[in-house]
């Protein structure tokens, strides 16, 4: 049973020590990421959101309460956990395909034939064919974070936590990513813990919505999403996708006034 | 008035393709990109020339283009050559023992507070010594040889060199300071994988000013005591009321500051252009 859940937080709090005094970002976290279960953590900026995906990362420790990831405390970064950034920030001296095997590179110091097969075909998945050589100055910041997130896949994580990755994006493009991650997902399913302050975004991507309060950030409302996959521009449309919406909003707004 | 208008007018609708042919190629002349400064560069020594002569100024105070060149005449190639090698020498070895020693300091002193905090106000200390002033003492202290006018370059390059470095060091995008640790890479290999290249802008910017400030190193270094270089050579032949010949000495000193500059500027296009502004590759 305590398999089963890949990310498990239990009555976790985080306080930072900054130079005006104590900043406590989150105050008894609970919640649980099944396998394979796409999540969403939506919340107001300044909320700690960012504070709980570097828990799970093992970047960070908790002050207070527990954090598993499979079972096993978290001690440390992970091998099986693959993170994609706000901002691409990808390496602006390597190539696409150098920036894809970049983890590879960075731990064992080598990069095989073999990896850079295997980069060129996540590119491809993420639709970056033909791209591989250019440098990343001159794509577009909807294809550098393809890019950003090909090297979160390029280790084949069980998890992939995203911390607010199409935030920088246009309306357009940010719904496309949208979509393709999820068929990405599909193909190959992973946990997937997904950081927004886009209430639509959460809703159209994910499993279960997980709402936090504004600092210190806890969970006030887990809303599993019961929308059929796979989903597409039809779902943006459908009433289901307005009620969840309009129910969240009204659920943020409430707390802001 | 009306006359010659409508004479222009009809002749260029005799040969409209030719007038703005030439209109064209003016247009493109005043573009080009050396065009400008080179054509403002000659108007200022004709004006020189000009009021030389108009003037009749004496050629100590301010000797004229002309006689300048004359000036170069005064020594022959060789010993041109003889004195350029020796500032050249003395800067350049200044200059690589200045990279050698900043660039590891400003890899310590991030990596390290503690280590920051105690050498930091040292290197300071350093920057706010008057170069000039101290230059005396140096060569008494060091004798003669190319060892203390060393050390006069070196340490008129070396800050520009650690303040950059460092400013580049902990310019690193802090996502990819975290990748790294959730890779769990050995902690050299965030400094030569991702701190270090991303540095590189910040430290060519401070090497194209160090590689002139070599130059101005080696050249104070041979005004408090030397018997060979540009430096002392202006020195020299100030002396001997010899202004035409100082003033061509300085023209060396100005187009080898150039060149140098020119090719630190040209290493970074060839094998770092991903670190140039974007549109200047």
């Amino acid at each position: 049973m305590l398999a089963q859940s890949a990310i498990s937080f239990a009555n976790v709090g985080q306080v930072f020590r900054t130079g005006t005094g104590a900043l406590e970002a989150l105050r008894g976290v609970d919640m649980t990421l099944q396998r394979h279960e796409f999540v969403a953590v939506l919340g107001p900026s300044g909320c700690g959101k960012s504070t709980l995906l570097r828990l799970a990362s093992g970047l960070m420790m908790p002050t207070s309460g527990a954090v598993e990831v499979f079972g096993y405390p978290v001690t440390e970064p992970r091998d099986d956990i693959g993170i994609v950034f706000q901002k691409p920030t990808l390496l602006p001296w390597a190539n696409v395909e150098d920036n894809v095997v970049f983890p590879i590179r960075h731990k064992t110091g080598r990069v095989s034939e073999q990896d850079r097969v295997h980069a060129r075909a996540i590119l491809t998945k993420v639709g970056l064919a033909g791209f591989e050589k250019r440098l990343p100055a001159e794509l577009s910041g909807g294809m550098q974070q393809r890019v950003g997130i090909a090297r979160a896949l390029f280790m084949d994580p069980d998890i992939l936590l995203m911390d607010e990755p199409f935030s920088a994006l246009d309306a357009l493009t940010r719904d496309e990513m949208g979509f393709e991650l999820l068929r990405i997902w599909e193909a190959r399913p992973k946990t997937v813990m997904f950081i927004t302050h886009s209430i639509s975004e959460a809703v159209l991507l994910a499993d279960r919505v997980l709402v936090m309060s504004e600092r210190p950030g806890r969970i006030i409302e887990d809303l599993p999403i019961d929308l059929p996959r796979p989903r597409g521009f039809e779902t943006t449309n459908s009433k289901v996708m307005h009620d969840y919406v309009s129910h969240l909003r009204g659920l943020l707004l409430k707390r802001a006034a | 008035m009306t006359m010659s208008h409508t004479s222009g007018a009809s002749s260029s609708s005799v040969l409209p393709e030719r007038g703005a042919d030439w209109r064209r190629f003016v247009v493109k002349l005043l573009h080009a990109p050396a065009l400008l400064p080179a054509a403002t560069f000659l108007a200022i020594l004709i004006v020189w020339e000009l009021a030389c002569r108009l003037f009749a100024i004496p050629s100590f105070i301010l000797p004229s283009p002309t006689r300048i060149v004359d000036g170069f005449g005064s020594i022959q190639i060789t010993r041109w050559l003889d004195h350029i090698w020796a500032t050249l020498r003395v800067a350049m070895i200044g200059y690589f023992v200045s990279i050698a020693v900043a660039i590891p300091i400003a890899v310590m002193l991030t990596r390290s507070a503690m280590l920051s905090r105690a050498l930091y106000p040292i290197i300071v200390v350093i920057q706010a010594t008057p170069v000039v002033a101290i230059s005396p003492i140096i060569i008494v202290a060091l004798g003669s040889g190319d060892a203390p006018r060393v050390v006069i370059t070196f340490l008129i390059t070396f800050f520009p060199l650690v303040v950059s470095t460092t400013t580049g060091l902990l310019a690193t995008p802090p996502e990819l300071i975290e990748l790294s640790r959730s890779l769990r890479a050995p902690g050299m290999r965030e400094f030569t994988q991702i701190r270090l290249p991303f540095a590189i802008p910040y430290i060519f910017s401070a090497l194209k000013i160090s590689v002139t400030l070599a130059v101005i190193g080696a050249v104070v270094a041979e005004f408090v005591a030397a018997d060979k270089g540009i430096g002392y050579y202006i020195q020299f032949s100030t002396s001997m009321f010899q202004v035409q010949q100082a003033w061509a000495g300085l023209v060396v000193l100005v187009a080898l500051s150039l060149v140098l500059f020119q090719i630190v500027t040209a290493v970074q296009r060839i094998w770092f252009p991903w670190s140039l502004p974007a549109g200047r590759a």
